[in-house]
Formats: C-alpha cells, sequence, structure tokens
C-alpha cells in the first residue's frame, strides 16, 4: 500500500543571481512500514525534499510544483494550521543535531507532554506513561526517572534517542530521519541503527534514511533513492542498486569506497568536483564527471523505468558490478 | 619505562614519551575565590591526552583512530607542536618538537586539518597562504616565490593561477588541496593529518586520499593519519594505533589488527562499523558496543573501558594495564587479550 | 559561495538599501569634504585677527559686515563671521576625533588581539587593565588627564587615546579570542610562524568588522569628548577654536537673545555626530546577524 506518493516536486531558492533549483522534479512512492534510503552528497536536494515533504520550506525558499499526497490526501498548498496538524502527528522528522528538536530549558518529559497535548488531550498520567513507553522503546534506561532530567543531562547518543522518542510520540506513519547518526561515534550509531530497524520493524513506520552514506543506508533500508544537483538519478533495492548499479555516478561513488580497493594502491576517483547548482552543464548534470559521457548526454535523460529498478541515462551500465 | 623504548631499533623518526594533556576550565577570578573558601565550584581536569607513548618509523602511515572524543586530535597537536603537553615531550630524531616556553622549534612537521574552510585564511590570497611560512624560514626568497608555489600547487593537482585567488572561490576539495600544498611547501619529513576528508564530500574523498598515496610514494613522507573512519585508515596506514579515552589501546600492522584484534575494544570498534552489504541474504551487519562511552572529565579506574567490557574482572577495575608487546610488532593494553 | 561580487561590494548592496545612513553617509562625506576645504571655502580666516572687526562684534545672523560679505550665521564676541569660524571649528573637531579614535584604534586592537593571542598571565594583565578602565567614566579619566597634561592638541589627543582605547582593546579581544581558536592560526602554529606575523597578518584583519563599529562610535564620541573638554576650558587653546569652544564663548550671551552664538556651532556639532552614529548603527546590523565564516 503507498504511503506517501511524490511527484514531481520542485523546491526552489530565490536568490540574487537566480533560482537555486535545489530540488527539481523529485518523485518516488513509499509503501507503509518501508525503510527507504535517500542518498546525496552536499547539494544534492536530499534534505530539502525532506523538509519539502514536511511543509517546511521558509522564504526565499518555495515548492513551486508538484504534489506531496500522503494517503491520498495532497500536503503541498496546505494551510499551516492543517500542516502542523500532519507534523509529529502522521510524520515526524529525526534531524542530524538533536539539540534542533530539544528545548534546552524544558525537562524532557515537559516536552514530551507539550508533544502529545499539541494533537491530542488526555490526562496526565496517561501522557507520562507514553512518554515513559516510548522511551523505554528507544532503549533510555531508567526512563520514567529520567522523564525530569534536561536535555544536557543526556550524552549525544542518549539526545538523539530523546530526540528518536519524541518523534514516535504519536505514533507517526512516517518518519523522515536527516542523517540522524552522522554526528555519533559508530559504537553510538551502530546501536541507533539497531533500534531504528526493530522499531520500523515492530511499529510498522515507514522511515524516509536520508545520508550520504552508502554503507549506513545499506544497513537499514530495503529501497534506495540516489540523487544527485535536485534530481533522482537512480532507484531500487538497495543491495541490487550496491551490487550492480546503473548510473555511472553511483558506480562511480561504490568504486571509490577504501572497502573496494587493495590496502594502500589508488582508490577509484570520480573526477571533479561537485557542481554548483548556479552552474548546471545543460542535460545530465553529471557529464562533465562521467567516464562514459558522449555527445548525447547533453539532453537531459529521463528516470527509465524497468521493473522495480531506475536510472536516469541515456547509457545505463548493464550490471555486472564493479 | 615507555612502550616506545623498545622500539628503538627500527628507524623511528618521531617519539612520543608518557605525553599527557590535560585541560583545565578556565574560572574566574571571583570563581577562584571561592574555590578556594571551599565552595563546591568544580574544578575538574580533561585528561584528553593520559600518558601515551609510541613511536612513529621513518617513511610509514600510522593511523590514529578513535572515537570522538578519544584525544587522537589532542595527541595529533601535541606532536604537530600546536599544543604544549601538561607532561612528556614529543621529539623528532630526538630533538623536542616545542621548547620549554611551548614554542615550536622544528619546520619538519608539519599539519594537515580537517575543515578546509577553517584552516585557510579567508582574507589572504592562495599564493601568500602556501608562501609565507617558506619565506619565513628562509626555504625560499621572496623572488622566487611564486615559481615555489607554482611548483607545489602543481604537485598537489591545483593549476598555478590558483595563487591568485582567495579560498572562497574554492570548492571543499580544492582548499584541501591548497592545506596539503602549505603544509608540503615547508619541506616537513612528517606530516599530522587531522580527519583531512572527513568532512569532504563522498565524491571527493577518494581524490584527496589518492593524493596523499601519490605524495607519499613521491616524497617519501612519513605520516600520522588520524581519522574516526576505520576503511580510510585500514586503506592508507602501515600500522595503526587505536585510542579509547586518552590513552592507545592497540598497536600494531594494520592488516594484523584488523584480522585480529587483541583488544576487546578494537574488536567492539571493528564489529560496529556498518559493513556494505550487497548480498541479499546477509542479515545485520554490524554488532553494536554496549553502553556509552564515559565523560573524559570522569574516567572510570583501571582500564577506561572495563565499564562496556563483555571481560572485564575486578583486576581491570583497579589497575591500568601497560601498552605490553605481544609479538610480531603487536602491542596491546589490556590484562586478558583476545 | 559563488557569488562573483566581492564582500565590500554586496555590503553596499545591502548599505544603500538603508535610506536614512545613506543620507547620514551623504551628511559625513559632506562635512568631511567642507572641513578639509574650510579655508577655500569660508569668507573670512577666523584666525586672522587682522580680518576681525571689533564693531561687527555679536551681530545677528544675515548681517553685512564692514568688509562687505554677509555674516549668514551671525558673528560671534570678537567679530568673527560665525559660519568661519563653525567650518574651521568642525575642521579641528574632526581632526581631532579621528586622529585620536585611529591611535585609540590602533594601539586598543593590538594590546586586545595580543592578550588573546598569549592568554594566561599577560592576557589577565592587559584585561585586567583594560576592564578597571572601563569602570570608570570616559569623561572623568579624559577630564584628569587634561587637566594634567595641559592644553594643545597633543596633549589633548593623548587623554582622548587612553579615555577611549580600552573600548577597541575589549572588542578586539573578544573578537580575537574567537579567531585564536580558529585551524588557520592552528595552522600558522604549526608552520611556525612568528606571534607578531599571526596577530597582525591573520587575526587582526579578521577581528576588523566589530572594530569598525566601534571605530566609528568611539570618533563620535571623541568629538563630543573632545567639545566637552574645551567647552570647560580644558581643550584647545583659544587660538585655535573648536566647536566646544565656540559653545563656551557663546555661552554668556545665551540670556541677552544672542542665541547664535552658541547654538550653530552645537547644531553642527550635532548633526556630525549623529550623522556618524547613524552610519554606524547601520554597519552594526549589516555585520551583526551574519558574521561571516
Amino acid at each position: 500500500m503507498t504511503l506517501l506518493q511524490v511527484r514531481d516536486l520542485q523546491t526552489h531558492f530565490a536568490t540574487r543571481s537566480g533560482a537555486l533549483k535545489a530540488v527539481d522534479g523529485v518523485s518516488f512512492d513509499i509503501a507503509a512500514g518501508e525503510i527507504v534510503g535517500l542518498v546525496g552528497e552536499s547539494g544534492s536536494g536530499k534534505s530539502v525534499t525532506g523538509f519539502s515533504i514536511l511543509g517546511l520550506i521558509d522564504p526565499p525558499g518555495r515548492i513551486i510544483g508538484g504534489s506531496v499526497k500522503l494517503e491520498g490526501r495532497e500536503l503541498v498548498g496546505l494551510p499551516n494550521a492543517e500542516l502542523r496538524g500532519v507534523r509529529g502527528r502522521q510524520i515526524s522528522m529525526v534531524f542530524q543535531d538533536p539539540s534542533a528538536t530539544l528545548n534546552p530549558v524544558l525537562t524532557i518529559g515537559r516536552q514530551m507532554q507539550l508533544a502529545l497535548e499539541a494533537h491530542e488531550k488526555t490526562s496526565e498520567a496517561a501522557m507520562r506513561a507514553r512518554a515513559v513507553e516510548v522511551l523505554e522503546r528507544v532503549g533510555i534506561p531508567d526512563a520514567a526517572r529520567r522523564l525530569d532530567a534536561h536535555p544536557h543531562q543526556f550524552s549525544g547518543g542518549m539526545r538523539q534517542r530523546v530526540a528518536i522518542a519524541i518523534a514516535l510520540l504519536n505514533s507517526p506513519a512516517l518518519i523522515i530521519c536527516d542523517e540522524p547518526t552522522t554526528a555519533l561515534d559508530v559504537s553510538i550509531q551502530a546501536q541507533i541503527l539497531t533500534e531504528m530497524k526493530a522499531l520500523a520493524r515492530d511499529l510498522g513506520t515507514a522511515m524516509i534514511w536520508i545520508s550520504h552514506d552508502l554503507a549506513t543506508v545499506s544497513s537499514v533500508a530495503s529501497r534506495l533513492l540516489v540523487m544527485y544537483a535536485g534530481r533522482i538519478i537512480e532507484e531500487g533495492p538497495v543491495r541490487d542498486v550496491l551490487r550492480a548499479p546503473r548510473h555511472p555516478y553511483t558506480a562511480g561513488l561504490i568504486a571509490s569506497l577504501p572497502a573496494h580497493a587493495v590496502p594502500g594502491r589508488d582508490l577509484v576517483q570520480i573526477p571533479g568536483s561537485t557542481p554548483s547548482l548556479f552552474d548546471l552543464p545543460p542535460g545530465c548534470a553529471f557529464q562533465p564527471r562521467c567516464t562514459y559521457a558522449q555527445a548525447g548526454c547533453g539532453v537531459m535523460p529521463n528516470l527509465l523505468r524497468e521493473e522495480n529498478r531506475a536510472v536516469r541515462c541515456h547509457f545505463p551500465l548493464n550490471g555486472s558490478g564493479s | 619505562m615507555s612502550e616506545g623504548g623498545s622500539f628503538k631499533d627500527m628507524n623511528q623518526i618521531i617519539t612520543v614519551e608518557n605525553v599527557s594533556k590535560r585541560f583545565s576550565p578556565r574560572l574566574s577570578f571571583g570563581e577562584k575565590i571561592a574555590a578556594r573558601l571551599g565552595s563546591p565550584i568544580e574544578t575538574r581536569t580533561v585528561h584528553a591526552v593520559d600518558g601515551v607513548s609510541f613511536a612513529i618509523r621513518k617513511g610509514e602511515v600510522l593511523g590514529l583512530v578513535g572515537e570522538s572524543g578519544c584525544g587522537k586530535s589532542t595527541l595529533g597537536r601535541v606532536i604537530a607542536g600546536i599544543h604544549p603537553p601538561s607532561a612528556g615531550a614529543a621529539s623528532i630524531d630526538s630533538a623536542p618538537v616545542m621548547n620549554a616556553a611551548g614554542r615550536k622549534t622544528t619546520t619538519r612537521i608539519q599539519m594537515v586539518f580537517q575543515d578546509p574552510f577553517a584552516s585557510l585564511d579567508p582574507r589572504i590570497r592562495i599564493g601568500e597562504t602556501i608562501s609565507e611560512g617558506p619565506i619565513a624560514h628562509n626555504l625560499v626568497s621572496s623572488a622566487e616565490a611564486k615559481a615555489y608555489v607554482a611548483r607545489w600547487l602543481t604537485a598537489v593537482g591545483l593549476p598555478a593561477e590558483a595563487a591568485e585567488r582567495f579560498p572562497h572561490q574554492f570548492s571543499g576539495g580544492q582548499r584541501q588541496r591548497v592545506a596539503i600544498a602549505r603544509a608540503l611547501a615547508m619541506q616537513p619529513d612528517v606530516l599530522v593529518c587531522d580527519e583531512p576528508v572527513a568532512s569532504l564530500d563522498v565524491s571527493i574523498q577518494a581524490q584527496i586520499i589518492n593524493l596523499f598515496l601519490k605524495l607519499r610514494r613521491e616524497l617519501g613522507l612519513t605520516m600520522l593519519f588520524i581519522s574516526h573512519d576505520l576503511g580510510i585508515v585500514r586503506h592508507i596506514s602501515d600500522r595503526i594505533a587505536v585510542m579509547y579515552l586518552g590513552r592507545i589501546v592497540e598497536l600494531g600492522p594494520t592488516e594484523a589488527v584488523y584480522a585480529a584484534p587483541q583488544h576487546p575494544y578494537t574488536r567492539a570498534l571493528l564489529d560496529s562499523v556498518p559493513k556494505f552489504v550487497t548480498d541479499a541474504d546477509e542479515l545485520v551487519s554490524f554488532k553494536p558496543i554496549e553502553g556509552e562511552l564515559p565523560s573524559p572529565l570522569s574516567p572510570p579506574k583501571g582500564c577506561h573501558f572495563n565499564l562496556r567490557c563483555p571481560k572485564a574482572e575486578a583486576r581491570c577495575r583497579s589497575e591500568r594495564p601497560p601498552l605490553d608487546e605481544q609479538g610480531g610488532e603487536r602491542a596491546v593494553a589490556c590484562h586478558f587479550p583476545l | 559561495m559563488i557569488d562573483p561580487s566581492s564582500p565590500l561590494a554586496r555590503f553596499w548592496d545591502e548599505f544603500r538599501h538603508n535610506r536614512i545612513a545613506v543620507g547620514a553617509l551623504v551628511v559625513v562625506v559632506l562635512i568631511m569634504l567642507i572641513a578639509l576645504f574650510a579655508p577655500l571655502i569660508s569668507p573670512q580666516n577666523p584666525y586672522d585677527l587682522a580680518t576681525l572687526v571689533l564693531t561687527d562684534a555679536r551681530r545677528p545672523p544675515g548681517f553685512v559686515g564692514s568688509k562687505g560679505f554677509t555674516h549668514w550665521l551671525g558673528t560671534d564676541a570678537q567679530g568673527r563671521d560665525l559660519l568661519s569660524a563653525i567650518l574651521y571649528g568642525l575642521r579641528i573637531s574632526i581632526q581631532i576625533g579621528v586622529m585620536a579614535g585611529g591611535i585609540a584604534f590602533c594601539l586598543g586592537a593590538t594590546l586586545g588581539a595580543f592578550a588573546a593571542y598569549f592568554g594566561g598571565k599577560i592576557e589577565a594583565l592587559i584585561m585586567r587593565i583594560v576592564d578597571l578602565q572601563l569602570s570608570f567614566p570616559a569623561i572623568l579619566l579624559a577630564l584628569v588627564l587634561a587637566a594634567l597634561l595641559g592644553q594643545g592638541k597633543g596633549p589633548l589627543i593623548a587623554a582622548l587615546v587612553t579615555a577611549q582605547y580600552a573600548y577597541f582593546a575589549r572588542t578586539a579581544h573578544g573578537a580575537a579570542a574567537t579567531e585564536r581558536s580558529k585551524e588557520y592560526v592552528e595552522a600558522a602554529l604549526s608552520t611556525p610562524l612568528s606571534p607578531r606575523r599571526v596577530v597582525f597578518r591573520h587575526i587582526l584583519p579578521n577581528c576588523l568588522p566589530p572594530l569598525i563599529v566601534v571605530a566609528t562610535v568611539q570618533v563620535a564620541n571623541s568629538i563630543a569628548l573632545e567639545a566637552t573638554l574645551s567647552f570647560l576650558g580644558l581643550g584647545l587653546p583659544v587660538s585655535e577654536p573648536s566647536l566646544g569652544m565656540l559653545i563656551a564663548n557663546g555661552f554668556q550671551y545665551m540670556l541677552s537673545g544672542r542665541y547664535w552664538i552658541s547654538i550653530y556651532p552645537g547644531v553642527a556639532l550635532i548633526v556630525l555626530i549623529v550623522a556618524i552614529n547613524l552610519v554606524g548603527d547601520q554597519i552594526r546590523d549589516q555585520l551583526n546577524p551574519r558574521l561571516r565564516r
């Protein structure tokens, strides 16, 4: 069943040098309970896509076109008051930096109570019980006592768990996770990845996992979307894409990982640098860095679908792997 | 005795002997008075580096890995002569890196930093950024500086014209190349690299790693490569040192350590890295370490890892394990090595 | 970023959207030009006693004097053309304000930056003295110093600098302490470069934005302080009347209805100080919200 349907989403930022097309025609579906990885480098539009779904785009940014449907209900153009009802209740968000969510002067318990009250008023005891329940769910020991603690009394990893617990409070159907483990240490990241996978499995919560790290995504997500310069350039089941990437960019990223090279030897490298969105080449945005580029690449390729895979390339690799 | 001493015969260039670095919180005048009068103002000290000894051999790349707050960056800065150590000393060919007054006395060690957006002075042209050190230390005359800068820019894969531009006109990867050129222009023997690719885009990281590999081959550099990314360290290092809460817990040839770690922390760290999974049948790809990283303000007694260690016994909670040699050039600081 | 225009061009682009600030800037520039060319444009040389006619003394604005030109702002007790006196007075006031502000800037910024660079005891010593001085009103300090050092331009500037360098030192110290911890300074330490080069070539240029804000305000303050001292008779000698002294000279005639001798120099002083402050406010507003990395 399709939970979220994004069609031709376009989010642009007005700047002095013209419109910056941060997200430029992005379409994808997310099924209930599915974890989708959204991968890209800085400036690829992956985070802006996440924010656009929630309508959290501030001027000079604006969603100038496309549609975002949650269980058939259109979210683009919805008045702010109604969007607030969606946020936190049906879709919630976890950020890279948990202090973006946590108010430093309120206790954890108070903040969770406020988050619950915003959508449904119940008794204080019921709200407390719910708060303890989700805190325990994300692995915070001694949750009932910790409700009275302030955010600064938690370590970085614990604070991220609290942020995840707040995201879970109203049992949303979808959680958008924007690099939630990037700021954490590997040992803590591993714990949180494990928790999040268990959550999705047990509660049937769908997730969009935004990250720049292919290895992290491959360990949580079942489907992968790869973005480059504001567009989706490849899509498919995570392990299929990683085993046999079809877009030269995805293939280059995978091949450049040290895990795929003999120690001490040169890594396979993608030449050039990430493109400036102000100054994109005509046609395929990856073309100047692409070793397979030909004359035809000056025309923008469409996202070609084939069974459960899709690729935006005139000359896709036929997938024998790297 | 320092464990670094036991490698004396091995052509070592950098020796780190019993180095500690403590940071005390700055107290205001009023707080000092209050503390004297017995008020419970905390004068806690962070032991960022806690009695570390090791050596780097000429021409090798030593990888230094650990989680945030383990002291690896501080240790790198002590070796590079940026922070004076609170105790102990780092030396290059037996000459201390810093004098008693806390000023660096050698140009043979240079450093490359994590964030190329912060490590280049935004108001100064690339050419001057690269040439000011060599001119100040008479490695090149002002008249020849332009050609000298061009040579190093070319060496790191940038056009010579870049000298005329300012840092903000470059991308992150290009800035990191400039930072590398600045360090190399001092003609160092040793390069300390503190997370040099961590703030770069994934597709750019490989370029910079390859540049380091090339420079190492061509210039015979000795490198201390600090990173939290175990994959990158494995790729570039000959030997690795693993740090946990201010101490080195394991040291040895890279492949041997990765294949069979002897310290429970190294084992756990390697297990918690998400593996790149392409096989549809493979299940969870990592095993997390239990528990939280303790605060460096109050590390546990004995072995710092004892709170999270599955093998910890009473002795681990009271006695600090020394970094002992295990044979095969390996050393581990554990009472019960794996 | 990718923006091709220089930071200065972007700064001006934003600045010109505030009409009040642009107006104030025009006023400041105009006054500066007038002061600079005072000898060329003023009808009379107010310092040349030979041109003064005592019978023309204390005449109201618009009076046509015995030398045949109109005294648009009237004359003072010595028969001086007030417009000329104000133009020359502005010249002296601005000269002293800018010089005192400039010297205080260099001294204070250097002290503050070195304090932040070295830290420890040196920092504690310098900043304690600065704090101590900031706890006195600047006017009090300037008064005592002006009384001790005597009259004349040099002593006056010395008094103003001593009263004001602490503001620069405090601002430079704060900005430099932030810069000190950045990686480009660590890079300079690992080279190693000399402390002098690190401070003057790297740290101080990056501390300039907040210092420029303080500088505009302090130049205005210097001018006001100088006027105050001169008004109290502790500033410049009578032979070089600054605006403060003109106001003081006319003060005794205020009650007898000859308002112009004090009021017009006062208006000139107010316009100058307000205009400088308006420009300074806009610069501060522009630099504050988006501290460039």
